[in-house]
């Protein structure tokens, strides 16, 4: 197979047109498919980071919406296996206005960097941010975004808490996740709201001491408030990062389809190529034939020019779908969204070796049959 | 003088895998593009239908939806008497507060559960809202833990059918009836008694949201203007037309992938109809040669070529359509900004299909003008040498 490699390299230069064409039609439809690959993979196949995986959010089984007593915290904490709790609530509010989205959470200030572990900060940022109530701390590509700098004041009107509100930047945080969002302090956010409307709590993350425990932990959680008025839903950090994709609704569906009909799209295409190059050589595969080529080695030729076509397609798309991911990864969406790492090889694999199987399939029929093909009636044949 | 169409017909017959493989192609990037916009179709024509352009939805200033609103029974009483607001059949003015919260349905289609919108809303709430009507059972009985469910929920979640009890608040709600919204949102939503799920809630003096219905078109923008002036009120008005149309953004995100998709995929089968077209081209050679010699112009061996892509990808853009009908009438839902989900159903209009065959028209132009521009310049006598 190897010694033919030559003949079938310039077998697929013979009409360059046509090849390049065709390496053209299945790159780009594999970069879409390389998308949705990796998507897949992030959402549904990756296994939770060493710090995902110590930590469970408990929420208000009904709703996000919906908020839970703050005093449900010191039970939680009473749970085995339960290490400490971080109170998050969702601090809505508009910067400029609604193009300017990202996310504003409130926490207990004290204890964000010891149970979010992977945010990184330094040791006097994180003192100051603590210490004044109108502090925030944002993410690095959220500085980077508005250009934002240790003292300045980022202003905000409230709508879960109405008003305006006014925080003034004491520490920037790195994160390996998207990290367009900013975090402020709850202590103060409850001050400012009237009496009866304090005491309640968004979601609750909790930091477990091994991660072994997590299923037994979030059970005992929900059974202990089985029969209270809020009942609690606790689950993993990354089912609740994937219950927001849920959101914008059958996300799997969408992306299994739509890579179906991409698939179904270049097995069209590069069987269709394929057809048309074994008819116009016809006669050319009768001299082959004639100079002592065996069927099995025509049958290869044919087979390793679609793989090699495909595979050309499938790498150049796969390298263009790599730039698309990370263009997701950035946008504002993706600190919703599972971490969504450019290069996996487990996905540049899968897109290859979908390429080249495509090739493969696409090109059989026409290749068996020009391999059956006698020498006569193929050295006869005008087309 | 133009080569007669059947020409180009009969080389589609003649060379019928290729053309078929190259209109299925065209075909699926079609049928993605037409799935995409009929579930937005879908969605708009439901929300369209939702909002009535006279009734205004009064929020909390800086709060988007019913949800993240408050509004206490105080403010109400400012509002209801603003002047503008319709009398109802009792000569009261057509104003109701309500109050919205969401509860979780298990089961259905989606493990996980959905949210639900469950609004609580006086008997003016009912009366304002002449689009939704009840299709079986009866209403709700003000003080009773009593709850009407949209017909779309009870379709496809069935613990939520007549007779059946719902679990929220602070006890057992028995569902007595179902309405009927038409395509409107409200077909989404569980209805109860304002008072009592107020009260379950423990929020009896915070509600969520009003709307008023006023006299006619002109007043409505007078009261909305009135009620966004009043220093005192504080509180933020828009038509409910508005507030329902500005939700279609909640599709955003899978307006924009299948949009990109669909971009995409027409890239990838224009390329691969330019592939066919020279082919075609290169085989035709002499048959090129002849029409030339018999006269016809290089002019019409450019529309013939031309058009014989386009009739490709017309075939295409058909069978495209053909692949979603099926979709045509399927519920699905979408998250809106009050955290639930609202029903809606694919709708394959035939507007759409025409604008799926007349994308898939101009992918074969794209795919078919350098090849026949190829088969035009072709000289006579080396067109008819070629083998």
């Amino acid at each position: 197979m190897l010694r033919y490699l030559p003949l079938i390299l310039k077998n697929c230069w013979r009409n360059r047109r046509r090849t390049i064409l065709t390496i053209a039609s299945i790159g780009v439809s594999m970069c879409l498919l390389g998308v949705m690959i990796a998507m897949f993979h992030a959402l549904y196949l990756s296994d939770a980071t060493p710090e995902q995986a110590l930590r469970l959010v408990t929420r208000n089984r009904i709703s996000l919406t919906v908020p839970l007593p703050e005093s449900y915290g010191s039970r939680i904490r009473q749970v085995p296996g339960v290490r400490d709790f971080l109170i998050s609530d969702w601090f809505g509010g508009t910067y400029i206005d609604q193009k300017h989205f990202f996310a504003h959470m409130a926490v207990d200030t004290g204890k964000l960097f010891a149970i979010h572990q992977e945010l990184t900060i330094p040791e006097d940022q994180r003192r100051a941010f603590e210490r004044e109530r109108t502090a925030c701390a944002i993410g690095r590509d959220l500085a980077n975004k508005y250009n934002f700098k240790l003292g300045d004041r980022i202003h905000l009107v409230g709508d879960i808490y109405p008003g305006d509100y006014e925080f003034t930047v004491r520490g920037i945080f790195d994160s390996p996740r998207p990290s367009e969002l900013m975090y402020i302090s709850r202590e103060y956010l409850e001050q400012s709201l009237p009496e009866r409307q304090r005491g309640n709590a968004g979601t609750f993350y909790i930091l477990l001491d091994s991660p072994s425990s997590a299923t037994r932990v979030a059970e005992a959680i929900d059974n202990q408030f089985r029969n209270s008025t809020a009942q609690t839903k606790t689950e993993s950090e990354q089912a609740y990062i994937l219950g927001f994709v849920a959101m914008l609704g059958n996300v799997k569906m969408f992306l299994i389809a739509i890579s179906a009909a991409v698939m179904f799209t270049i097995l069209l295409v590069s069987a269709n190529t394929m057809a048309m190059s074994v008819r116009e050589r016809v006669r050319e595969v009768g001299v082959l034939k004639t100079l002592g080529f065996t069927p099995g080695a025509i049958l290869s030729l044919i087979l390793g020019e679609a793989v090699a076509i495909s595979l050309a397609g499938g790498s150049i798309g796969f390298l263009f779908s790599v730039m698309v991911t990370s263009g997701v990864r950035h946008s504002p969406a993706g600190a919703f969204l599972p971490l969504i790492p450019p290069w996996q090889p487990s996905v540049a694999v899968a897109c290859v070796l979908t390429a080249g199987a495509i090739g493969f399939i696409s090109s059989l029929l026409p290749a068996m049959n020009a391999s059956r093909t006698p020498i006569v009636e193929a050295l006869r044949s005008s087309d | 003088m133009t080569i007669p169409l059947a020409y180009n017909l009969r080389n589609l017959v003649v060379r019928k895998t290729t053309t078929i493989m190259t209109a299925l192609g065209i075909a699926l990037t079609v049928a993605v593009l037409l799935a995409i916009l009929a579930l937005l179709n879908g969605l708009r024509t439901t929300l369209a239908s939702s909002g009535d352009p006279l009734h205004i939805l009064v929020l909390r200033k800086g709060s988007d939806s019913e949800i993240v609103s408050a509004f206490t029974r105080q403010q109400f009483q400012d509002l209801k008497f603003k002047p503008g607001i319709a009398p109802g059949r009792d000569g009261q003015p057509l104003a109701s507060l309500e109050i919205v919260t969401v509860i979780n349905l298990g089961g259905g289609d989606n493990q996980e559960g959905a949210n639900v919108t469950v609004r609580g809303l006086p008997p003016a709430g009912i009366e304002m809202r002449a689009n939704v009507r009840i299709a079986g059972g009866r209403w709700f009985e003000p003080g009773k833990r009593e709850v009407v469910v949209g017909k779309q929920i009870a379709a496809r979640y069935p613990e939520a059918g007549i007779g059946r009890k719902l679990r929220f608040g602070r006890g057992d709600w028995e569902v007595v009836g179902l309405m009927d919204a038409g395509s409107g949102a409200q077909g989404s939503e569980i209805w109860g008694d304002g008072n009592q799920v107020s009260a379950d809630l423990q929020q009896q003096e915070s509600l969520s949201s009003a709307l008023v219905r006023a006299t006619d078109e002109v007043t409505a923008k007078a009261l909305i203007d009135d009620i966004n002036n009043d220093q005192r009120l504080s509180m933020n008005a828009r038509s409910e037309r508005e507030y329902y149309e500005e939700q279609t953004a909640s599709a955003a995100p899978i307006e924009y992938t299948g949009i990109f998709v669909a971009i995409i995929m027409a890239i990838g089968s224009s390329f691969a109809a330019m592939n066919t077209m020279y082919a075609a081209v290169a085989r035709r050679a002499r048959e090129i040669g002849t029409l030339r010699v018999l006269g016809f112009s290089r002019g019409s061996i450019l529309w013939s070529f031309f058009l014989e892509s386009v009739l490709i990808s017309g075939i295409g853009g058909v069978l495209g359509c053909l692949l979603v009908m099926p979709l045509n009438g399927i519920t699905t839902g979408v998250w809106t900004a009050n955290f639930s989900e609202t029903a809606f159903s694919f709708h394959v209009s035939t507007r759409i299909m025409l604008g799926g065959v007349g994308f898939a028209v101009v992918l074969g132009s794209i795919g078919g003008l350098l090849p026949a521009r190829m088969a035009a310049r072709k000289e006579i006598l080396t067109a008819l040498r070629e083998i």
